[in-house]
């Protein structure tokens, strides 16, 4: 009986000679990943077990993105107490001020993370790196600390749902809308202690920022990891960032699965996830009459250069409509840069946008773009739960980079096409 | 173990932000988060329960993000164990990970009202009411998380080894 991918990668993690789904395993994790939301609980437990030293000062990365630049006291409290340990710890990989980015744009960026990788990290969205073909999975604060300590920790092996896309991809169609769609159906918990591994001919085809925007909302249905089989595509991304080896692994022909499901990419059109789940999703064209007060662009999900330069095609020459705050924010330094270098900055300037140094800030609710109650946002970001983005009777709208461009300009959820 | 407690209870997919919301996690003081536990769904959560009071979540309780605030803001509030029809699996690792009982059953939730008083026999797989004594059975948990929990967490367990 073969392997999948996600269950070749975690074998290769241990020392066993077979694995099988359902299993408890302890396997090496090949980087650790915190935040300065997360790491300060991991660095306390860290040193209540009597931990000196981390097992590895390049394997342990620290981005203090989510209230930076600090918000207030206790956010510049706690990026204080993770940057003295960082510093104490040698950290090779800790991200504040000017080089800091949304961790899991910066971590695939930077080549930190590499295909056939096992990588854990305090923040549900780490799971952004099975992308690049890693096994990837967010965790708590804890088993942070325990592999700080160990450089092991402890996982199930999971069941693999298998997703078959096919299809030419629709005009404004990418992939955000995919996985919201695939999230519609089989719901918020459809995929729940499970891999899932995307294939199929509109997915060999699909860049990278594509398929990291997709793996980044596996979450959202519940998984354990999401995993892009790495290829061609694979290769040119990670080629010229790699500083150290790295594997693609493949699953075997005769691997086995928990659901197959075949989807045709060409039949779905741009999407939108409405309040208060990600799978409460309708096509663009079923929105009817939703007047929006902001719009954010921005986000692990959808900040990446790929996704700028869709919204500055979009919003190029127009302007934001003058109800609506449009914020867009670039995820990284590197692609604040090559925004500004390609003009996009200015075309964002001339419609009317805020443009965020890179943050987590608004995504989570955080600062620098909270919504009141009443008001509601459209987002390129991954979560629409209640209370998400600021006040609890606020709301939020998933979506795409097209479709929260096109519905600055229009004032309302819109789609790009009836901008043309 | 013996858990007894009054049962609060909560719709399916309670996320994290609901338990504890983000605007709250610039502190990892556990007093603050149990101030403001379970806000969002309700406001008036942390003034009505007593200690040893139990949450109720239907399916996918805690899904969301991985903020291991949840799971210390519940346990800090005093409650002292959550049953659910399902768990999210990062809540899920947390909570045996920081020693937080966590039990899953199918059938309490359409079974009871809110209020009523219950008893968690973690070791017999039991949950019994008691007005009625009604009795319904909890998932058993894998050897290795009971070991987590007996150890006091993830951290003690590893120090008995490390
Ligand atoms: S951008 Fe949003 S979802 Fe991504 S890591 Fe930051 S807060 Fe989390």
């Amino acid at each position: 009986m073969g392997y999948t991918i996600t269950e070749k990668i975690l074998m290769t993690h241990t020392d066993l000679k077979e694995i099988q789904t359902g299993q408890l395993i302890n396997a090496r994790v090949d980087i650790a990943l915190g935040n300065d939301i997360t790491a300060p609980i991991a660095i306390k437990e860290f040193r209540k077990a009597g931990g000196k030293k981390i097992f590895d000062q390049n394997k342990v990365v620290l981005v203090l993105d989510h209230f930076t630049p600090n918000k207030d006291i206790n956010s510049a409290m706690q990026c204080k107490f993770v940057r003295e340990f960082a510093l104490e710890q040698k950290v090779t990989h800790f991200y504040e001020g000017g080089n800091v980015g949304i961790e899991h744009a910066l971590l695939p960026e930077q080549g930190i993370v590499l295909p056939g990788d096992l990588v854990i990290g305090a923040d549900s969205h780490t799971c952004t790196y099975g992308g690049l073909g890693a096994f990837a999975t967010g965790v708590g604060s804890t088993d942070l600390a325990a592999a700080m300590l160990t450089s092991e920790l402890w996982f199930k092996v999971p069941q693999s749902m298998k997703f078959i896309i096919s299809g030419n991809l629709q005009k404004w169609v990418c992939g955000k809308d995919l996985i919201l769609y695939i999230i519609s159906r089989i719901g918020v918990d459809g995929a729940l202690y499970k891999a899932m591994e995307f294939t199929g001919e509109t997915i060999s085809k699909l860049p990278m920022a594509d398929r990291l925007s997709m793996a980044n909302m596996v979450i959202e249905a519940g998984a354990k990891n999401g995993i892009f089989p790495p290829d061609a595509i694979t290769k040119e991304y990670v080629e010229k960032k790699a500083k150290r080896k790295y594997t693609f692994y493949s699953s075997d022909a005769d691997a086995v699965y928990s659901d197959v499901i075949e989807i045709d990419g060409s039949k779905i059109e741009p999407q939108v996830a409405f309040p208060h789940l990600p799978s409460n999703v309708r096509g663009v064209s079923a929105a009817g009459n939703v007047k929006i007060d902001q719009s954010l662009i921005g986000s692990c999900t959808n900040g990446r250069i790929e996704d700028l330069r869709i919204a500055a095609q979009i919003l190029r020459g127009k302007k934001a409509a003058a109800e609506v705050r449009l914020i867009v924010v670039p995820a990284t330094p590197a692609i604040y840069k090559q925004a500004l270098q390609e003009g996009l900055l200015e075309i964002f300037m001339d419609s009317g946008a805020i443009i965020s140094p890179p943050s987590c800030g608004a995504c989570l609710g955080g600062h620098m773009g909270i919504l009141a109650a009443g008001e509601r946002a459209i987002a390129t970001t991954n979560r629409n739960f209640v209370g998400r983005m600021g006040h609890p009777q606020s709301e939020v709208y998933l979506a795409s980079p097209a479709v929260a461009a096109a519905s600055a300009i229009l004032g309302r959820i819109a789609s790009p096409a009836e901008l043309a | 173990m013996i858990y007894k407690g009054r049962v609060w209870k909560f719709r399916d997919n309670i996320d994290t932000d609901a338990i504890i919301p983000a605007r709250y996690l610039n502190t990892s003081d556990p007093k603050e988060l149990a101030a403001h536990c379970m806000e969002d769904s309700d406001p008036q959560f942390v003034n009505k329960i007593k200690t040893g009071d139990i949450i109720l979540g239907g399916e996918n309780f805690g899904c969301g993000s991985s903020r291991e605030h949840a799971p210390i803001a519940i346990k800090e509030a005093g409650i002292s164990c959550v049953i659910a029809k399902s768990f999210a699996r990062i809540f899920y690792r947390n909570a045996f990970n920081m020693g937080l009982p966590i039990f899953e059953s199918a059938e309490l939730w359409a079974a009871i009202k809110e209020g009523e008083e219950i008893t968690v026999d973690s070791s017999a797989g039991t949950i019994t009411t008691t007005t009625e004594g009604r009795t319904f059975r909890i998932n058993p948990i894998p050897p290795f998380m009971e070991q987590l929990i007996a150890d006091g967490g993830l951290m003690k367990h590893i120090a008995k080894k490390w």
